[in-house]
């Protein structure tokens, strides 16, 4: 939850719930039939609002979409992470075994 | 939804009914020819659109380690289709660039796609060139917000190309939710399983045809194509017949996902692919209508002559294995079948000749590093040792060494007994199959009315 008011004009997140757990579809296992279905979309904010207070934001394309303020200049913060050991040889490793095979087969 | 086939003849500008034949049976060249574009046409399409033409590169370093521990004779020339180097990064760019181009050629003014995959990223690059605005569904989170990085990495990229990305919690109905919207906007249905996207994925079969004649004299023996919904399978076969190369042998690949349930909200992040995987790739094959447009283009069973599995482990050494050894950094999921292609050319002999007809971009998120430290945090076990005990959502098992990449073959016979099931219980209680139906779904399962005929019977009596 964003810890400031949105500014109308700011690129904000809002949050709706597009189904209620009795609403959603049949057949769905126990852990998903018993959460909501929640949509996020992002837009310019149609006014001022307070964290987690019902707002209006039009998005890219111009829709006008109702939801709870949820974000505020929203990031983008995935990475690479860090290396995962399994893998730190493998290159060095498979190298060697190229340049001792063709080694072997120039003979 | 009520008005769902009314809403999809106007997104899609095409009215199914005119291909149905029976409660079973359709046209399907008549449907997959009906926008009238000739293969000429979509390459031209394709070229004004900066799409296609890719790369196609032999990989001498990685058919040598193979070689170094097949059999006398034994390793296969191992080729790639560099479709990474398409302008959004994969090879959806060819199914996209079609179903834009369609939607602004029947004055729609934007495009809709439901996809968590790179599909996005081509179909919001594509609508930037032609100047339509785009909407992109993706099932992008589980109910505590947390989102596989593959997938926000997708929603980046389609918001960088000026798309609207509507996120949303897992579960089925986001099928819903896109006809609504497409109700609300009047856009384009961009469906990845419509007659267009599908023709768009030609071009990538008749390109590899086409470079392996002058590479090599003939064409590929085998093409190995990742698969999920079966687009990809489908159109690259449809394409390679085309340019006459009958003799080639298709062979599916994917990431075998076994055990972990598409539609659970725990089970969602708990898988290191978002594509490419058995849980698309089995239910697509077996039942291709369950797909967003009344009939599938994609029907992967028609051209498949083998599917093979790989486990994620393997997929995710022999993403590192490329980077090493042939200085092509990609995304792990479009390396699926080069993993199963680097089992695959071990038995085979030196002259036959293996293509991998694509790579996709990669980089955060998406990276394979990424995803290893993304399933380490929601405690899967990720070590080196024997990748057969790779358990999907419970642990990645990281090759020690290439001669233990060995994919696993599925049953197309079960298979297609399963597709054959799944057509006579969406027909109406009762209904009898005819001599049509039958030939239909010989078809449809690349096998002989009497196999059919046999298969319904063993149905009947089971």
């Amino acid at each position: 939850m964003p810890a400031d008011r949105s500014r109308t004009g700011q690129w904000v997140e809002v949050e709706r719930v597009l189904l209620e757990p009795a609403d959603r579809a049949a057949n769905l296992p126990e852990e998903t039939a018993s959460k909501p279905l929640l949509v996020w979309v992002k837009g310019f904010a149609q006014s001022e609002a307070a964290p987690g207070e019902e707002c209006e934001v039009e998005t890219m394309t111009g829709r006008v979409v109702r939801g709870r303020l949820s974000d505020l200049d929203p990031a983008y913060t995935h990475t690479f992470g860090s290396q995962p050991s399994e893998l730190a040889s493998v290159g060095r490793d498979l190298r060697a075994r190229l340049a001792e095979y063709r080694a072997k087969a120039g003979e | 939804m009520a008005r769902k086939g009314e809403i999809m003849r106007r997104a899609l500008g095409m009215d199914y009914a005119e291909f149905e034949r029976s409660p079973i049976a359709f046209d399907y060249e008549a449907m997959m020819g009906a926008h009238g574009y000739s293969l000429d046409d979509i390459v031209a399409i394709q070229a004004a659109a900066g799409v296609g033409s890719t790369p196609l590169l032999e990989l001498r370093n990685l058919t040598d380690l193979v070689r170094s521990y097949s059999g006398p004779g034994h390793g296969a020339r191992i080729f790639v289709k560099d479709e990474a180097a398409n302008m959004a990064g994969s090879f959806k760019d060819r199914r996209a660039s079609m179903s834009t181009h369609v939607a602004q050629a029947k004055g729609y003014p934007g495009v809709i796609a439901a996809t968590s995959g790179n599909y996005g990223a081509a179909v919001a690059s594509q609508a930037a060139r032609a100047s339509l605005k785009c909407i992109i569904c993706q099932e992008a989170f589980d109910s505590t917000h947390l989102g596989q990085p593959e997938i926000i990495e997708k929603a980046r990229i389609c918001e960088a190309f000026g798309a609207e990305v509507v996120q949303m919690t897992v579960g089925p109905e986001l099928f819903a939710h896109m006809l609504e919207l497409l109700d609300e906007t009047g856009y384009f249905a961009a469906s990845l399983y419509s007659s267009f996207g599908v023709s768009g994925i030609e071009t990538l079969g008749f390109e590899i045809a086409e470079e392996m004649r002058a590479r090599t004299g003939a064409p590929p023996t085998y093409v190995v194509i990742t698969h999920a919904g079966g687009g990809n399978t489908t159109g690259t076969a449809r394409g390679l017949k085309r340019a006459g190369a009958t003799g080639t042998e298709i062979v599916s690949a994917s990431v075998d996902l076994s055990g972990l349930h598409m539609a659970s909200d725990t089970d969602f992040n708990r898988k290191s692919f978002t594509t490419g995987h058995t849980g698309f790739g089995v239910p697509f094959a077996t039942w291709p209508d369950r797909a967003d447009v009344p009939r599938n283009a994609a029907r992967s069973l028609r051209y498949m002559d083998r599917y093979l599995t790989v486990s994620q482990g393997e997929v995710f050494y022999v993403t590192e294995a490329l980077a090493k050894l042939e200085g092509l950094e990609r995304g792990p999921a479009g390396n699926t079948a080069m993993a199963a292609a680097m089992s695959l050319a071990r038995d085979l002999p030196r002259e036959a000749t293996v293509v991998v007809q694509e790579t996709e971009y990669t980089g955060a998120g998406k990276h394979h590093w990424a995803q290893l430290n993304f399933a380490r945090e929601r405690g899967v076990e990720v070590r080196t040792g024997d990748p057969r005990e790779n358990v999907p959502g419970k642990s990645i098992v990281i090759p020690t060494a290439p001669e233990q990449i060995r994919a696993v073959e599925m049953d197309l016979g079960r298979m297609r007994r399963s597709y054959v099931r799944n057509a006579l219980a969406h027909a109406p209680g009762g209904y009898e199959p005819t001599a049509e139906d039958i030939a239909f779904l010989a078809e449809d399962t690349n096998t002989t009315p009497e196999t059919v005929e046999e298969i319904v019977a063993g149905l009947k009596e089971a």
